[in-house]
């Protein structure tokens, strides 16, 4: 006769790692001054309530839009020209910092010598700081120092973004058969040479891919940032809620879902284009 | 034919790029001029000598504390609400209530932390509180919709087994899919939790606690070398756990 097991073999463990999942937690409980209750409270609740009530009907004055499709086309060209500024630092940095290009790896085997690597990581350091410190950050720095407005959210898109293509454009160089480069290389060409002949040809899809993808995120930076003052969307939607207007946050936030969604597949189809 | 395509396309691009530049009124040349530039290198050198004495150091490592909490608690109460909705959302009951689930998951998704932040500091007051409820809330749309996808593709032959031996729904799902479904789950919750200490760390901006509060406090009072020891902090927090998190990915992906 069988007769059901009621013994878990992984009860103990689970027990014990709960618990200590549980005595980590609580200072962090005491930390965050955790207190999902304050949500609930009376007065609290109506407040949210009578705020969230205003977003019916998103506000849609023909001034108030004029201001929306301002501020979008604002969001656009922030995300747009940070981007070409990015590219400007990002591709001598990232020739800089690859491997990919090394005199000496192409006579060793794909090995640089150890001067080559020393003298390529003050350009990886630099890259490495570049995108370490968020983008919001630097726009807030930005803010400070030359002011209110989108010129701070160009300026932040600009030195996060050229951090990370950097990066990613130097190992995407390393990623590709180096053997056409480096037959150049010996024979004779110039460095210059070699990475347009040898090297681009392969990446120039893999480039492009990122390269757009990344204009995609910049449009959801440079909305993100406006919080801080650095124009755009942003600020728009943080001045609205600062001012309790429901309607006009909902619809700029309704703005905001449409950008990113025709971002995505603006970039999907220049993808798919150029690829 | 194609190259004319793409030659357009270029030429779009290249317009558009200017169009932005003149639209936003830049002028780089301004910018660079020497006036300006020496402004910007005295700001820029009030940061150079970072303030490390121990009181603020101490006040620094509270608030690094107080991010990791925020964002360990949002992640946790994100993955309770998250499974929460998943299980709708994989269709588990029926499609009314699938549709409704993916519409809610996917509005928290798409509005970003901050403006939840913002939100949740009208709504809860200033402080950790609001910033931790913000993550929860963003964190819960996106890991809601993971879960969901890890369900509906995960076998149902196990839960299945259990079922025809008589087990009821919840053993079903609690031996039967969880356990498969168990390693995705965590690997999901960690990544999101990366992600979400470095948001964390600038929530504060808008008054939702931790180190971004200190930061924009001290920016806002002028005190630049206060401001910088706080960045190096945010540095360090973002570099810890970025080596911590690739080396235990290689960790665990080798075993």
């Amino acid at each position: 006769m069988l007769s059901r097991d009621t013994r878990d073999p992984a009860a103990r463990p689970r027990l014990l790692l709960s618990l200590l999942a549980i005595a980590l937690l609580w200072p962090g409980m005491r930390l965050s001054e955790l207190d999902l209750s304050v949500l609930l409270a009376s007065d609290n609740r109506g407040e949210m309530g009578r705020f969230v009530a205003t977003f019916w009907p998103p506000a849609h004055g023909a001034e108030f839009l004029e201001l929306l499709w301002q501020a979008t086309l604002q969001t656009l060209a922030i995300a747009t020209a940070g981007m070409a500024l990015a590219l400007l630092l990002a591709i001598p940095a990232s020739l800089l910092a690859s491997r990919a290009l090394s005199l000496s790896a192409a006579s060793r085997a794909g090995r640089p010598s150890q001067w080559g690597q020393l003298l390529r990581w003050p350009v990886r350091g630099v890259l490495i700081f570049l995108r370490s410190v968020p983008e919001i950050v630097w726009a807030l720095l930005f803010v400070r120092a030359v002011g209110l407005g989108p010129t701070a959210g160009v300026l932040a898109i600009a030195i996060t973004y050229s951090g990370m293509l950097g990066k990613v454009y130097a190992e995407i160089f390393e990623s590709v058969d180096q053997r056409p480069a480096h037959a150049l290389l010996q024979a004779g060409s110039g460095r210059l040479a070699a990475f347009s002949y040898g090297i681009l040809p392969n990446v120039a899809a893999e480039l492009l891919s990122y390269t757009v993808y990344r204009w995609e995120c910049a449009i959801r930076a440079s909305v993100v940032m406006g919080f801080v003052g650095a124009g755009g969307l942003g600020q728009q939607i943080d001045l609205s809620m600062r001012m309790f207007a429901g309607g006009e946050v909902a619809s700029l936030l309704l703005t905001f879902l449409v950008l990113v969604l025709f971002a995505d597949q603006l970039s999907r189809l220049l993808r798919w284009r150029l690829a | 034919m194609k190259r004319l395509v793409n030659l357009l396309l270029v030429l779009c691009i290249g317009t558009a790029v200017l169009t932005s530049f003149r639209y936003l009124g830049i002028d780089l040349g301004e910018l660079g001029a020497s006036g300006n530039l020496k402004q910007m290198a005295a700001y820029v050198q009030r940061f150079l000598s970072p303030d490390l004495s121990t009181g603020h150091l101490q006040a620094i490592a509270r608030g690094a504390l107080e991010t990791l909490a925020m964002s360990a608690l949002g992640t946790l109460l994100a993955t309770v609400f998250g499974l929460l909705l998943a299980l709708p959302a994989a269709g588990r009951f029926g499609w009314p209530l699938q549709g409704l689930s993916r519409l809610i998951l996917n509005a928290l998704r798409a509005i970003p932390e901050l403006v939840w932040a913002v939100l949740m500091v009208l709504a809860a007051g200033l402080g950790p509180n609001a910033g931790t409820l913000a993550l929860a809330l963003h964190t819960t749309g996106v890991l809601g919709r993971l879960f969901a996808e890890a369900l509906e593709n995960t076998p149902p032959e196990p839960a299945d087994a259990i079922r025809l031996q008589g087990g009821n729904a919840v053993f079903a799902f609690c031996y039967g899919t969880l356990p498969n479904l168990f390693p995705q789950l965590l690997a999901y919750i960690l990544y999101r939790w990366e992600n979400n200490i470095r948001m964390a760390s600038v929530l504060g901006f808008v008054g939702a606690g931790g180190l971004g509060q200190m930061l924009y406090l001290n920016l806002s009072l002028f005190q630049e070398a206060k401001a910088s020891t706080v960045i190096l902090a945010m540095l360090v927090l973002v570099f810890a756990v970025d080596t911590l998190s690739s080396w235990s990915r290689q960790r665990w992906e080798k075993a």
